[in-house]
């Protein structure tokens, strides 16, 4: 019993400084969190003047001034633009990609290798190489101050990313349902839709998760893309408050950015183990 | 080398079964499946590339049909524009700075979690939110508040906002991304699982200490993570925009310190409607990632370690 212990000591004493090590450095990491929740609920004169992380008594009225809205615009407005164009992303993603996905893991066609490759570099290309071209397409097409340049892509699977993805995941999954599937009768339609998808949702809630935290956070395409306040998102009312240099419009402007933030929040509290484990496989699989 | 484990034409041969389709029907069905990403690999891919380097000989402002202007944007861009040389300074500066303490953090923790019995998965999910959190307007709009004048850091520190100090800025910038390291350490923890228990044990038996194991077992079995990691984080902090435009309030500032590329591309294409001189800016991006990119590549033959290479 004593030898074990003793023994364990060292062990047990290294495995305690780990710990504290892991918790300082969580605290430094979580102290900008815990900065901008006291901050949205402290009054204008506490802002600066205060060293206390605490507010002195809890100002509810910055979430009233940030429920007004900004420039006219009311939140519901903001947030449904935000939800909107979050949601076509997510649909068009999760469509888009598990088909191409299920092209490139299961079937055969000519030129696979190649477009596999291409497929894969893209993910690598910079946003920026098409974008303008891709500006003067949608103004051309009378599409700029729409909704449309940010959700049509995501439905021709532009985001490579989630297509290899679920090519990854697709190729783990045994192979004999789809045999057996086109033995009874399945072309490779029925087969896709009804045996295939169910086994890949993991990999699509990933898709659908990562996707809608991607395009809620996205701010240089909205800020190109749309120009009137009313169609304004979450994230470029934000903007506005940029410029802002005085501390007054602090308390406001912060209590409107966790309300920007709750919903990747709720996510990652409902769905951490899939956006880990997602990002986790990314990695190392390929 | 795919794997695809049956022939189809060893297959359908011997049985004939009635309901086989023939070879091309099936191939449709690929392009069927396919289709949405080809016309969107043609459409908003492969035609803008072109485009955007036919504009970049060009002068255009949208309005106006483009006239060909041949070398003149890439000469002008080289030779007489000190802020597009400022702008390509401070993204390496900033590419420099972030990634590899990012990286390194990330590998620390990775390393740290690696063994913990208890509270692992607790801190995996910790450690990897603001991974998720740190793109969005909010977070930045709380890096500007929080390093400048009468922010904590300046309370802290007493060094004044670093938001508004030249030399600080870019660092204000950067740290947002060290802060983001979640995301890498997530990769690397998941590779350091990987790493069989066999060969920690075969080492301690050879008499290798914590030390030697690591140097000898895990930076070689880690390498491939590792590279893959850097390749990510690099291509991606070439890119950062959205914490620079909050931190210098959308103007690079202070004295263009904060001035990356990408809102000096923005500056030129979208505010001042120059499209053709963004464009060129455009192309010279994508050819310094892909030339960067094509290093790594080259120098990983002597640095990565593919353990079970050709069994794929």
């Amino acid at each position: 019993m004593t030898s074990t212990t003793i023994t364990h000591r060292p062990v047990r004493r290294g495995r305690v400084a780990v710990h504290l090590g892991c918790l300082a450095a969580l605290l430094v990491m979580l102290y900008p969190l815990a900065w901008l929740l006291a901050t949205s609920l402290k009054p204008a004169d506490e802002v600066i003047a205060s060293l206390n992380l605490l507010p002195g008594h809890l100002e509810w009225s910055n979430y009233s001034t940030a429920l007004e809205g900004v420039n006219d615009v009311s939140i519901w407005r903001l947030l449904g633009n935000s939800l909107l164009i979050a949601g076509g992303a997510v649909l068009g993603n999760v469509l888009s990609c598990s088909l191409a996905a299920y092209a490139f893991a299961r079937l055969r066609f000519r030129f696979r290798g190649p477009l596999f490759a291409f497929m894969i570099a893209t993910i690598m290309l910079p946003h920026h190489a098409v974008l303008i071209p891709q500006y003067i397409i949608f103004n051309q097409l009378g599409l700029v101050n729409t909704y449309w340049p940010l959700i049509l892509p995501k439905f021709l699977a532009t985001e490579a990313f989630f297509v290899f993805l679920i090519v990854q995941f697709m190729r783990g999954l045994p192979r004999e349902l789809e045999e057996a599937a086109r033995i009874d009768g399945c072309g490779p339609f029925r087969s896709f839709f009804q045996v295939v998808l169910p086994l890949t949702r993991p990999a699509l809630i990933t898709t659908a998760i990562f996707t809608f935290i991607w395009t809620w956070n996205d701010f240089f395409t909205q800020l190109i893309y749309l120009f009137d306040p009313d169609k304004f998102t979450l994230t470029l009312a934000l903007r506005s408050f940029v410029d802002a240099s005085s501390t007054s419009a602090f308390g406001p402007m912060f209590a409107l950015s966790v309300i920007a933030l709750l919903p990747i929040v709720l996510f990652f509290l409902a769905f951490q183990r899939f956006l880990v484990e997602g990002m986790a496989s990314s990695g190392v699989k390929g | 080398m795919t794997t695809t484990a049956i022939p189809p034409e060893a297959k359908r041969a011997p049985a004939a079964a009635p309901r086989r389709r023939p070879r091309r029907e099936r191939e449709g069905a690929a392009w069927v499946f396919l289709s949405p990403w080809v016309l969107g690999a043609i459409v908003l891919t492969l035609l803008p590339m072109a485009v955007s380097l036919y504009l970049s000989f060009t002068d255009y402002d949208l309005f106006n049909p483009p006239k060909w202007v041949g070398l003149r944007n890439y000469t002008q861009m080289f030779t007489e524009d000190p802020r597009y040389w400022r702008s390509v300074v401070t993204t390496l500066t900033y590419v420099v700075i972030a990634v590899p303490l990012q990286l390194a953090l990330a590998l620390v923790v990775a390393l740290a979690l690696k063994g913990m019995k208890r509270g692992k998965a607790f801190y995996r999910s910790a450690f990897y939110a603001p991974s998720l959190l740190g793109a969005s307007m909010s977070i930045a709009l709380v890096w500007r508040a929080v390093f400048n004048d009468g922010g904590p850091v300046d309370n802290l520190l007493g060094t004044g906002g670093w938001v508004n100090k030249p030399g600080f800025a870019l660092l204000a910038v950067a740290l947002l991304t060290v802060w983001q390291f979640g995301a890498p350490m997530v990769i690397f923890l998941a590779g350091l699982q990987q790493i069989p228990a066999e060969l920690y044990e075969a080492a301690a038996v050879d008499g290798a200490g914590k030390w030697r194991q690591f140097l000898s077992v895990t930076v070689p079995m880690l390498s491939p993570v590792l590279f893959f990691n850097l390749v990510l984080q690099t291509i991606q902090a070439f890119q950062v925009f959205t914490p620079a435009f909050a931190v210098s309030a959308g103007k690079g500032g202070p004295a263009d310190s904060t001035l990356v590329y990408t809102m000096y591309l923005y500056d030129r294409g979208f505010v001042a409607s120059h499209m053709g001189y963004a464009s060129a800016m455009a192309w010279v991006l994508l050819l310094v990632i892909g030339i960067v990119t094509a290093v790594l590549f080259r120098t990983s033959r002597s640095w990565v370690f593919y353990a079970s290479e050709g069994d794929r």
